[in-house]
């Protein structure tokens, strides 16, 4: 009963997933979800979002399952105030409230399920080393910092604001940094992440997502709790990230 | 020459006489303004105005997505363009911060702005006339205890005539007349003071009546529901047991939609749940109680019922698929839906409304009851927009409208084209 808003291709795939990483998965049948239940209350949400916020094969909407509490959080009262802008979505929770937003964010940021594999890398050799440079190491020389010295070594994120960046679809990483750029997306000020962005040229956003896209998640995609070294900007919505004692920086 | 001469004089005296009768409606029924007088402010009336405003719903139309409170500039459209909310906040150059109590009340009661323009009825005049002078200072004293934003009023995007004064005098003329509250002696002082809130600061007939070409309601037809321009929702008539009257309900359960968005036999989506979210809710028990009293004693006006025809078994059969497969986990294999939960579709007026321009809206975008003090988590409909095709959408309103008893005309995908592409978005 509760499987039914998920076609059954998926759970193939995500079967093969699970086969794929040597896990043991007992498949027993779905539990009925009690409708007074969190999952229950947030139905509106998994059928662009996936069972359980885990994303679909629909190739655009992001995964929500297990990102930061406070990330999801942020970005729920983005959309809601007109930071962010995708109308069905702003429609969705226009007339709820800071407490209950927040309280579905803890929802899905508390849900461990697997990802499933990458898909195979979809540009030239070239471009994704390109992407996998600018993740890494940024480029000094156009003052952009790398992607991982705020969202992690692992790219997992850092709990509870900082999100991860892997095991979403390219289109939605090209989309959010064009949004970034355009002044679209916004988040709370200082806006750390429009300033990254405007430093982008469309061939770094292109080059960026298509790597970034095929990169498997490490750890089951947990964000990391500190980071090597002291970010490089401040950012409104994310409070003083703590920085690992004695870590020797791969991010550095 | 003298022929010239006399054309000449002749267009220039129906010229006077144009601009004069112009003139003569945009004064038409009004008093001078009162001379200048200072409202004494103190914390309870401050108090009293926050309330009123919110049983105005003040705020949903003069406040932007994330901005200011108060600080105007949401466009509102209309089949004649957009009018921009204005700017409430005491912000001496953009606001309210140079108005008097008198020029407040005057735009209250009669439309007119502290320079003289008229208003366009966007802003519900028609229904804040009958506000009386003292909410109306109320309200004023509140909005001068904000703080000042200075956002600056956006100019309306008015198609000629309608961005025209002289063509607001004559809508005016026509359609408008200052009014008062209503008091039937013959009724208790719950009845008129339901009435005072439904007809003046709830300005429900704004929605809930059917508009003309001209954009205006009329007094005989109030209630009686209508499809709100270009938002396109249907408002469901008050007065009529087969749409959204409440004549049949107990008291309490009208208090209850009111307040918290959800009562046993109906709740609120669309426009409508902004207006529990934002305005109703705050109700005190004995306002939201005598509203319910006034709406339940409207006088019954049940629209014919269409006539019933037997959909095509061939969308029968396709929308029961469709039913099976994405709403019976949560509506029920009957359609008898889980109290507290998700609605019964059975029996469900919303859903065999005779326009299904809700029930396709509420199919293709879903949308969450508001979380209010009384349902403070509130379960949502999926949107299905994506994952359903017109065909799939068209057979499965065309199922959930003829099956567990329910009759109602199928539902075409025209239908479901046009609330797709006019769905607001």
């Amino acid at each position: 009963m509760t499987d039914r808003l998920s076609p059954s291709p998926w759970r193939r795939v995500l079967a093969l997933g699970l086969a794929a990483l040597g896990t043991v998965a007992l498949a027993a049948p779905p539990a009925p979800v009690p409708a007074s239940s969190m999952a229950s209350r947030v139905l509106a949400c998994t059928a662009c979002h996936g069972k359980e916020g885990r994303a679909t094969q629909e190739g655009y909407f992001p995964r929500i399952a297990g990102k930061p509490e406070g990330y999801l959080a942020n970005q729920l009262l983005n959309f809601r105030d007109g930071r962010r802008s995708y109308p069905q979505m702003g429609y969705l929770i226009e007339h709820l409230t800071d407490d209950y937003l927040r309280e579905m964010a803890a929802h899905f940021a508390a849900l461990d399920v697997p990802y499933p594999p990458p898909p195979a890398p979809q540009a030239p050799p070239a471009v994704l080393e390109r992407g996998r440079a600018l993740v890494q190491q940024g480029d000094a020389a156009r003052r952009i910092p790398a992607c991982v010295q705020c969202h992690g070594a692992a790219m997992t994120g850092v709990a509870p604001a900082i999100p991860g960046l892997l095991g979403l679809p390219r289109d939605y990483l090209n989309s959010q940094l064009g949004a970034w750029k355009t002044g679209q997306r916004r988040a709370h000020a200082p806006d750390c992440m429009a300033d990254v962005a405007r430093q982008l040229t469309p061939d770094d956003v292109s080059a960026i997502s298509a790597w970034l896209a095929a990169q498997p998640v490490p750890g089951g995609g947990k964000p990391a709790t500190a980071l090597p070294a002291a970010m490089p900007a401040r950012c409104g919505g994310v409070a003083d990230v703590p920085v690992a004692v004695g870590a020797t920086g791969a991010a550095r | 020459m003298k022929r010239i001469l006399w054309t000449l004089s002749s267009v220039m005296a129906a010229f006077g006489i144009a601009a004069a009768a112009v003139v003569g409606l945009n004064l038409r029924g009004e008093v001078p303004l009162p001379a200048a007088e200072t409202l004494r402010s103190t914390p309870e009336l401050v108090a009293r105005g926050e309330y009123l405003a919110r049983a105005g719903n003040c705020m949903a139309c003069h406040t932007v997505q994330g901005g200011a409170p108060f600080a105007g500039g949401r466009g509102i459209e209309t089949p004649f363009g957009v009018v921009h909310s204005s700017n409430l906040t005491p912000d001496k150059a953009h606001g309210i911060g140079g108005w008097t109590s008198a020029e407040f009340w005057r735009a209250m009661h009669h439309g007119r702005s502290k320079d003289g323009r008229l208003l366009y009825p966007a802003f519900p005049y028609p229904n804040y006339t009958q506000v009386t002078r003292e909410d109306a200072d109320a309200i004023y004293a509140y909005l001068q205890s904000l703080p000042a934003a200075s956002d600056a009023n956006r100019p309306h995007a008015l198609r000629f005539p309608y961005d025209t004064q002289a063509a607001l005098a004559v809508w005016r003329a026509l359609f408008f007349a200052p009014g008062e509250p209503v008091v039937e002696v013959a009724q208790t002082a719950e009845h008129n003071r339901g009435a005072y809130l439904v007809n003046g600061l709830g300005h429900c007939t704004a929605c809930h009546t059917p508009r003309n070409a001209l954009g205006a309601t009329t007094e005989a037809r109030a209630f009686t529901g209508g499809l709100i321009p270009v938002q396109n929702w249907y408002a469901p008539a008050l007065n009529a047991a087969n749409e959204a009257g409440v004549k049949q309900w107990p008291t309490e359960d009208v208090v209850a939609l009111l307040k918290t968005g959800v009562a046993p036999h109906g709740s609120v989506l669309g426009p409508m749940a902004e207006v529990v979210f934002r305005s109703t809710q705050y109700l005190t028990d004995a306002d939201a109680r005598a509203m319910a009293v006034y709406l339940q004693a409207l006088p019954q006006h049940d629209r014919a019922a269409p006539a019933p025809s037997a959909p095509p078994a061939a969308a029968l059969a396709r929308g029961g698929k469709v039913y099976e497969q994405q709403c019976a986990q949560c509506h029920g294999d009957q359609g008898q839906g889980e109290p507290g939960a998700f609605p019964a579709l059975a029996g469900n007026r919303a859903v065999v409304l005779a326009d299904p321009t809700n029930l396709l809206r509420v199919v293709l975008q879903g949308g969450y009851l508001p979380a209010t003090a009384g349902n403070p988590r509130p379960h949502g409909m999926p949107p299905f927009q994506h994952l359903l095709s017109d065909e799939d959408v068209a057979a499965v309103a065309t199922y959930v409208r003829n099956s567990w008893g329910n009759q109602s005309p199928g539902v075409g995908t025209i239908e479901v084209y046009r609330a797709r592409e006019r769905r607001g978005l």
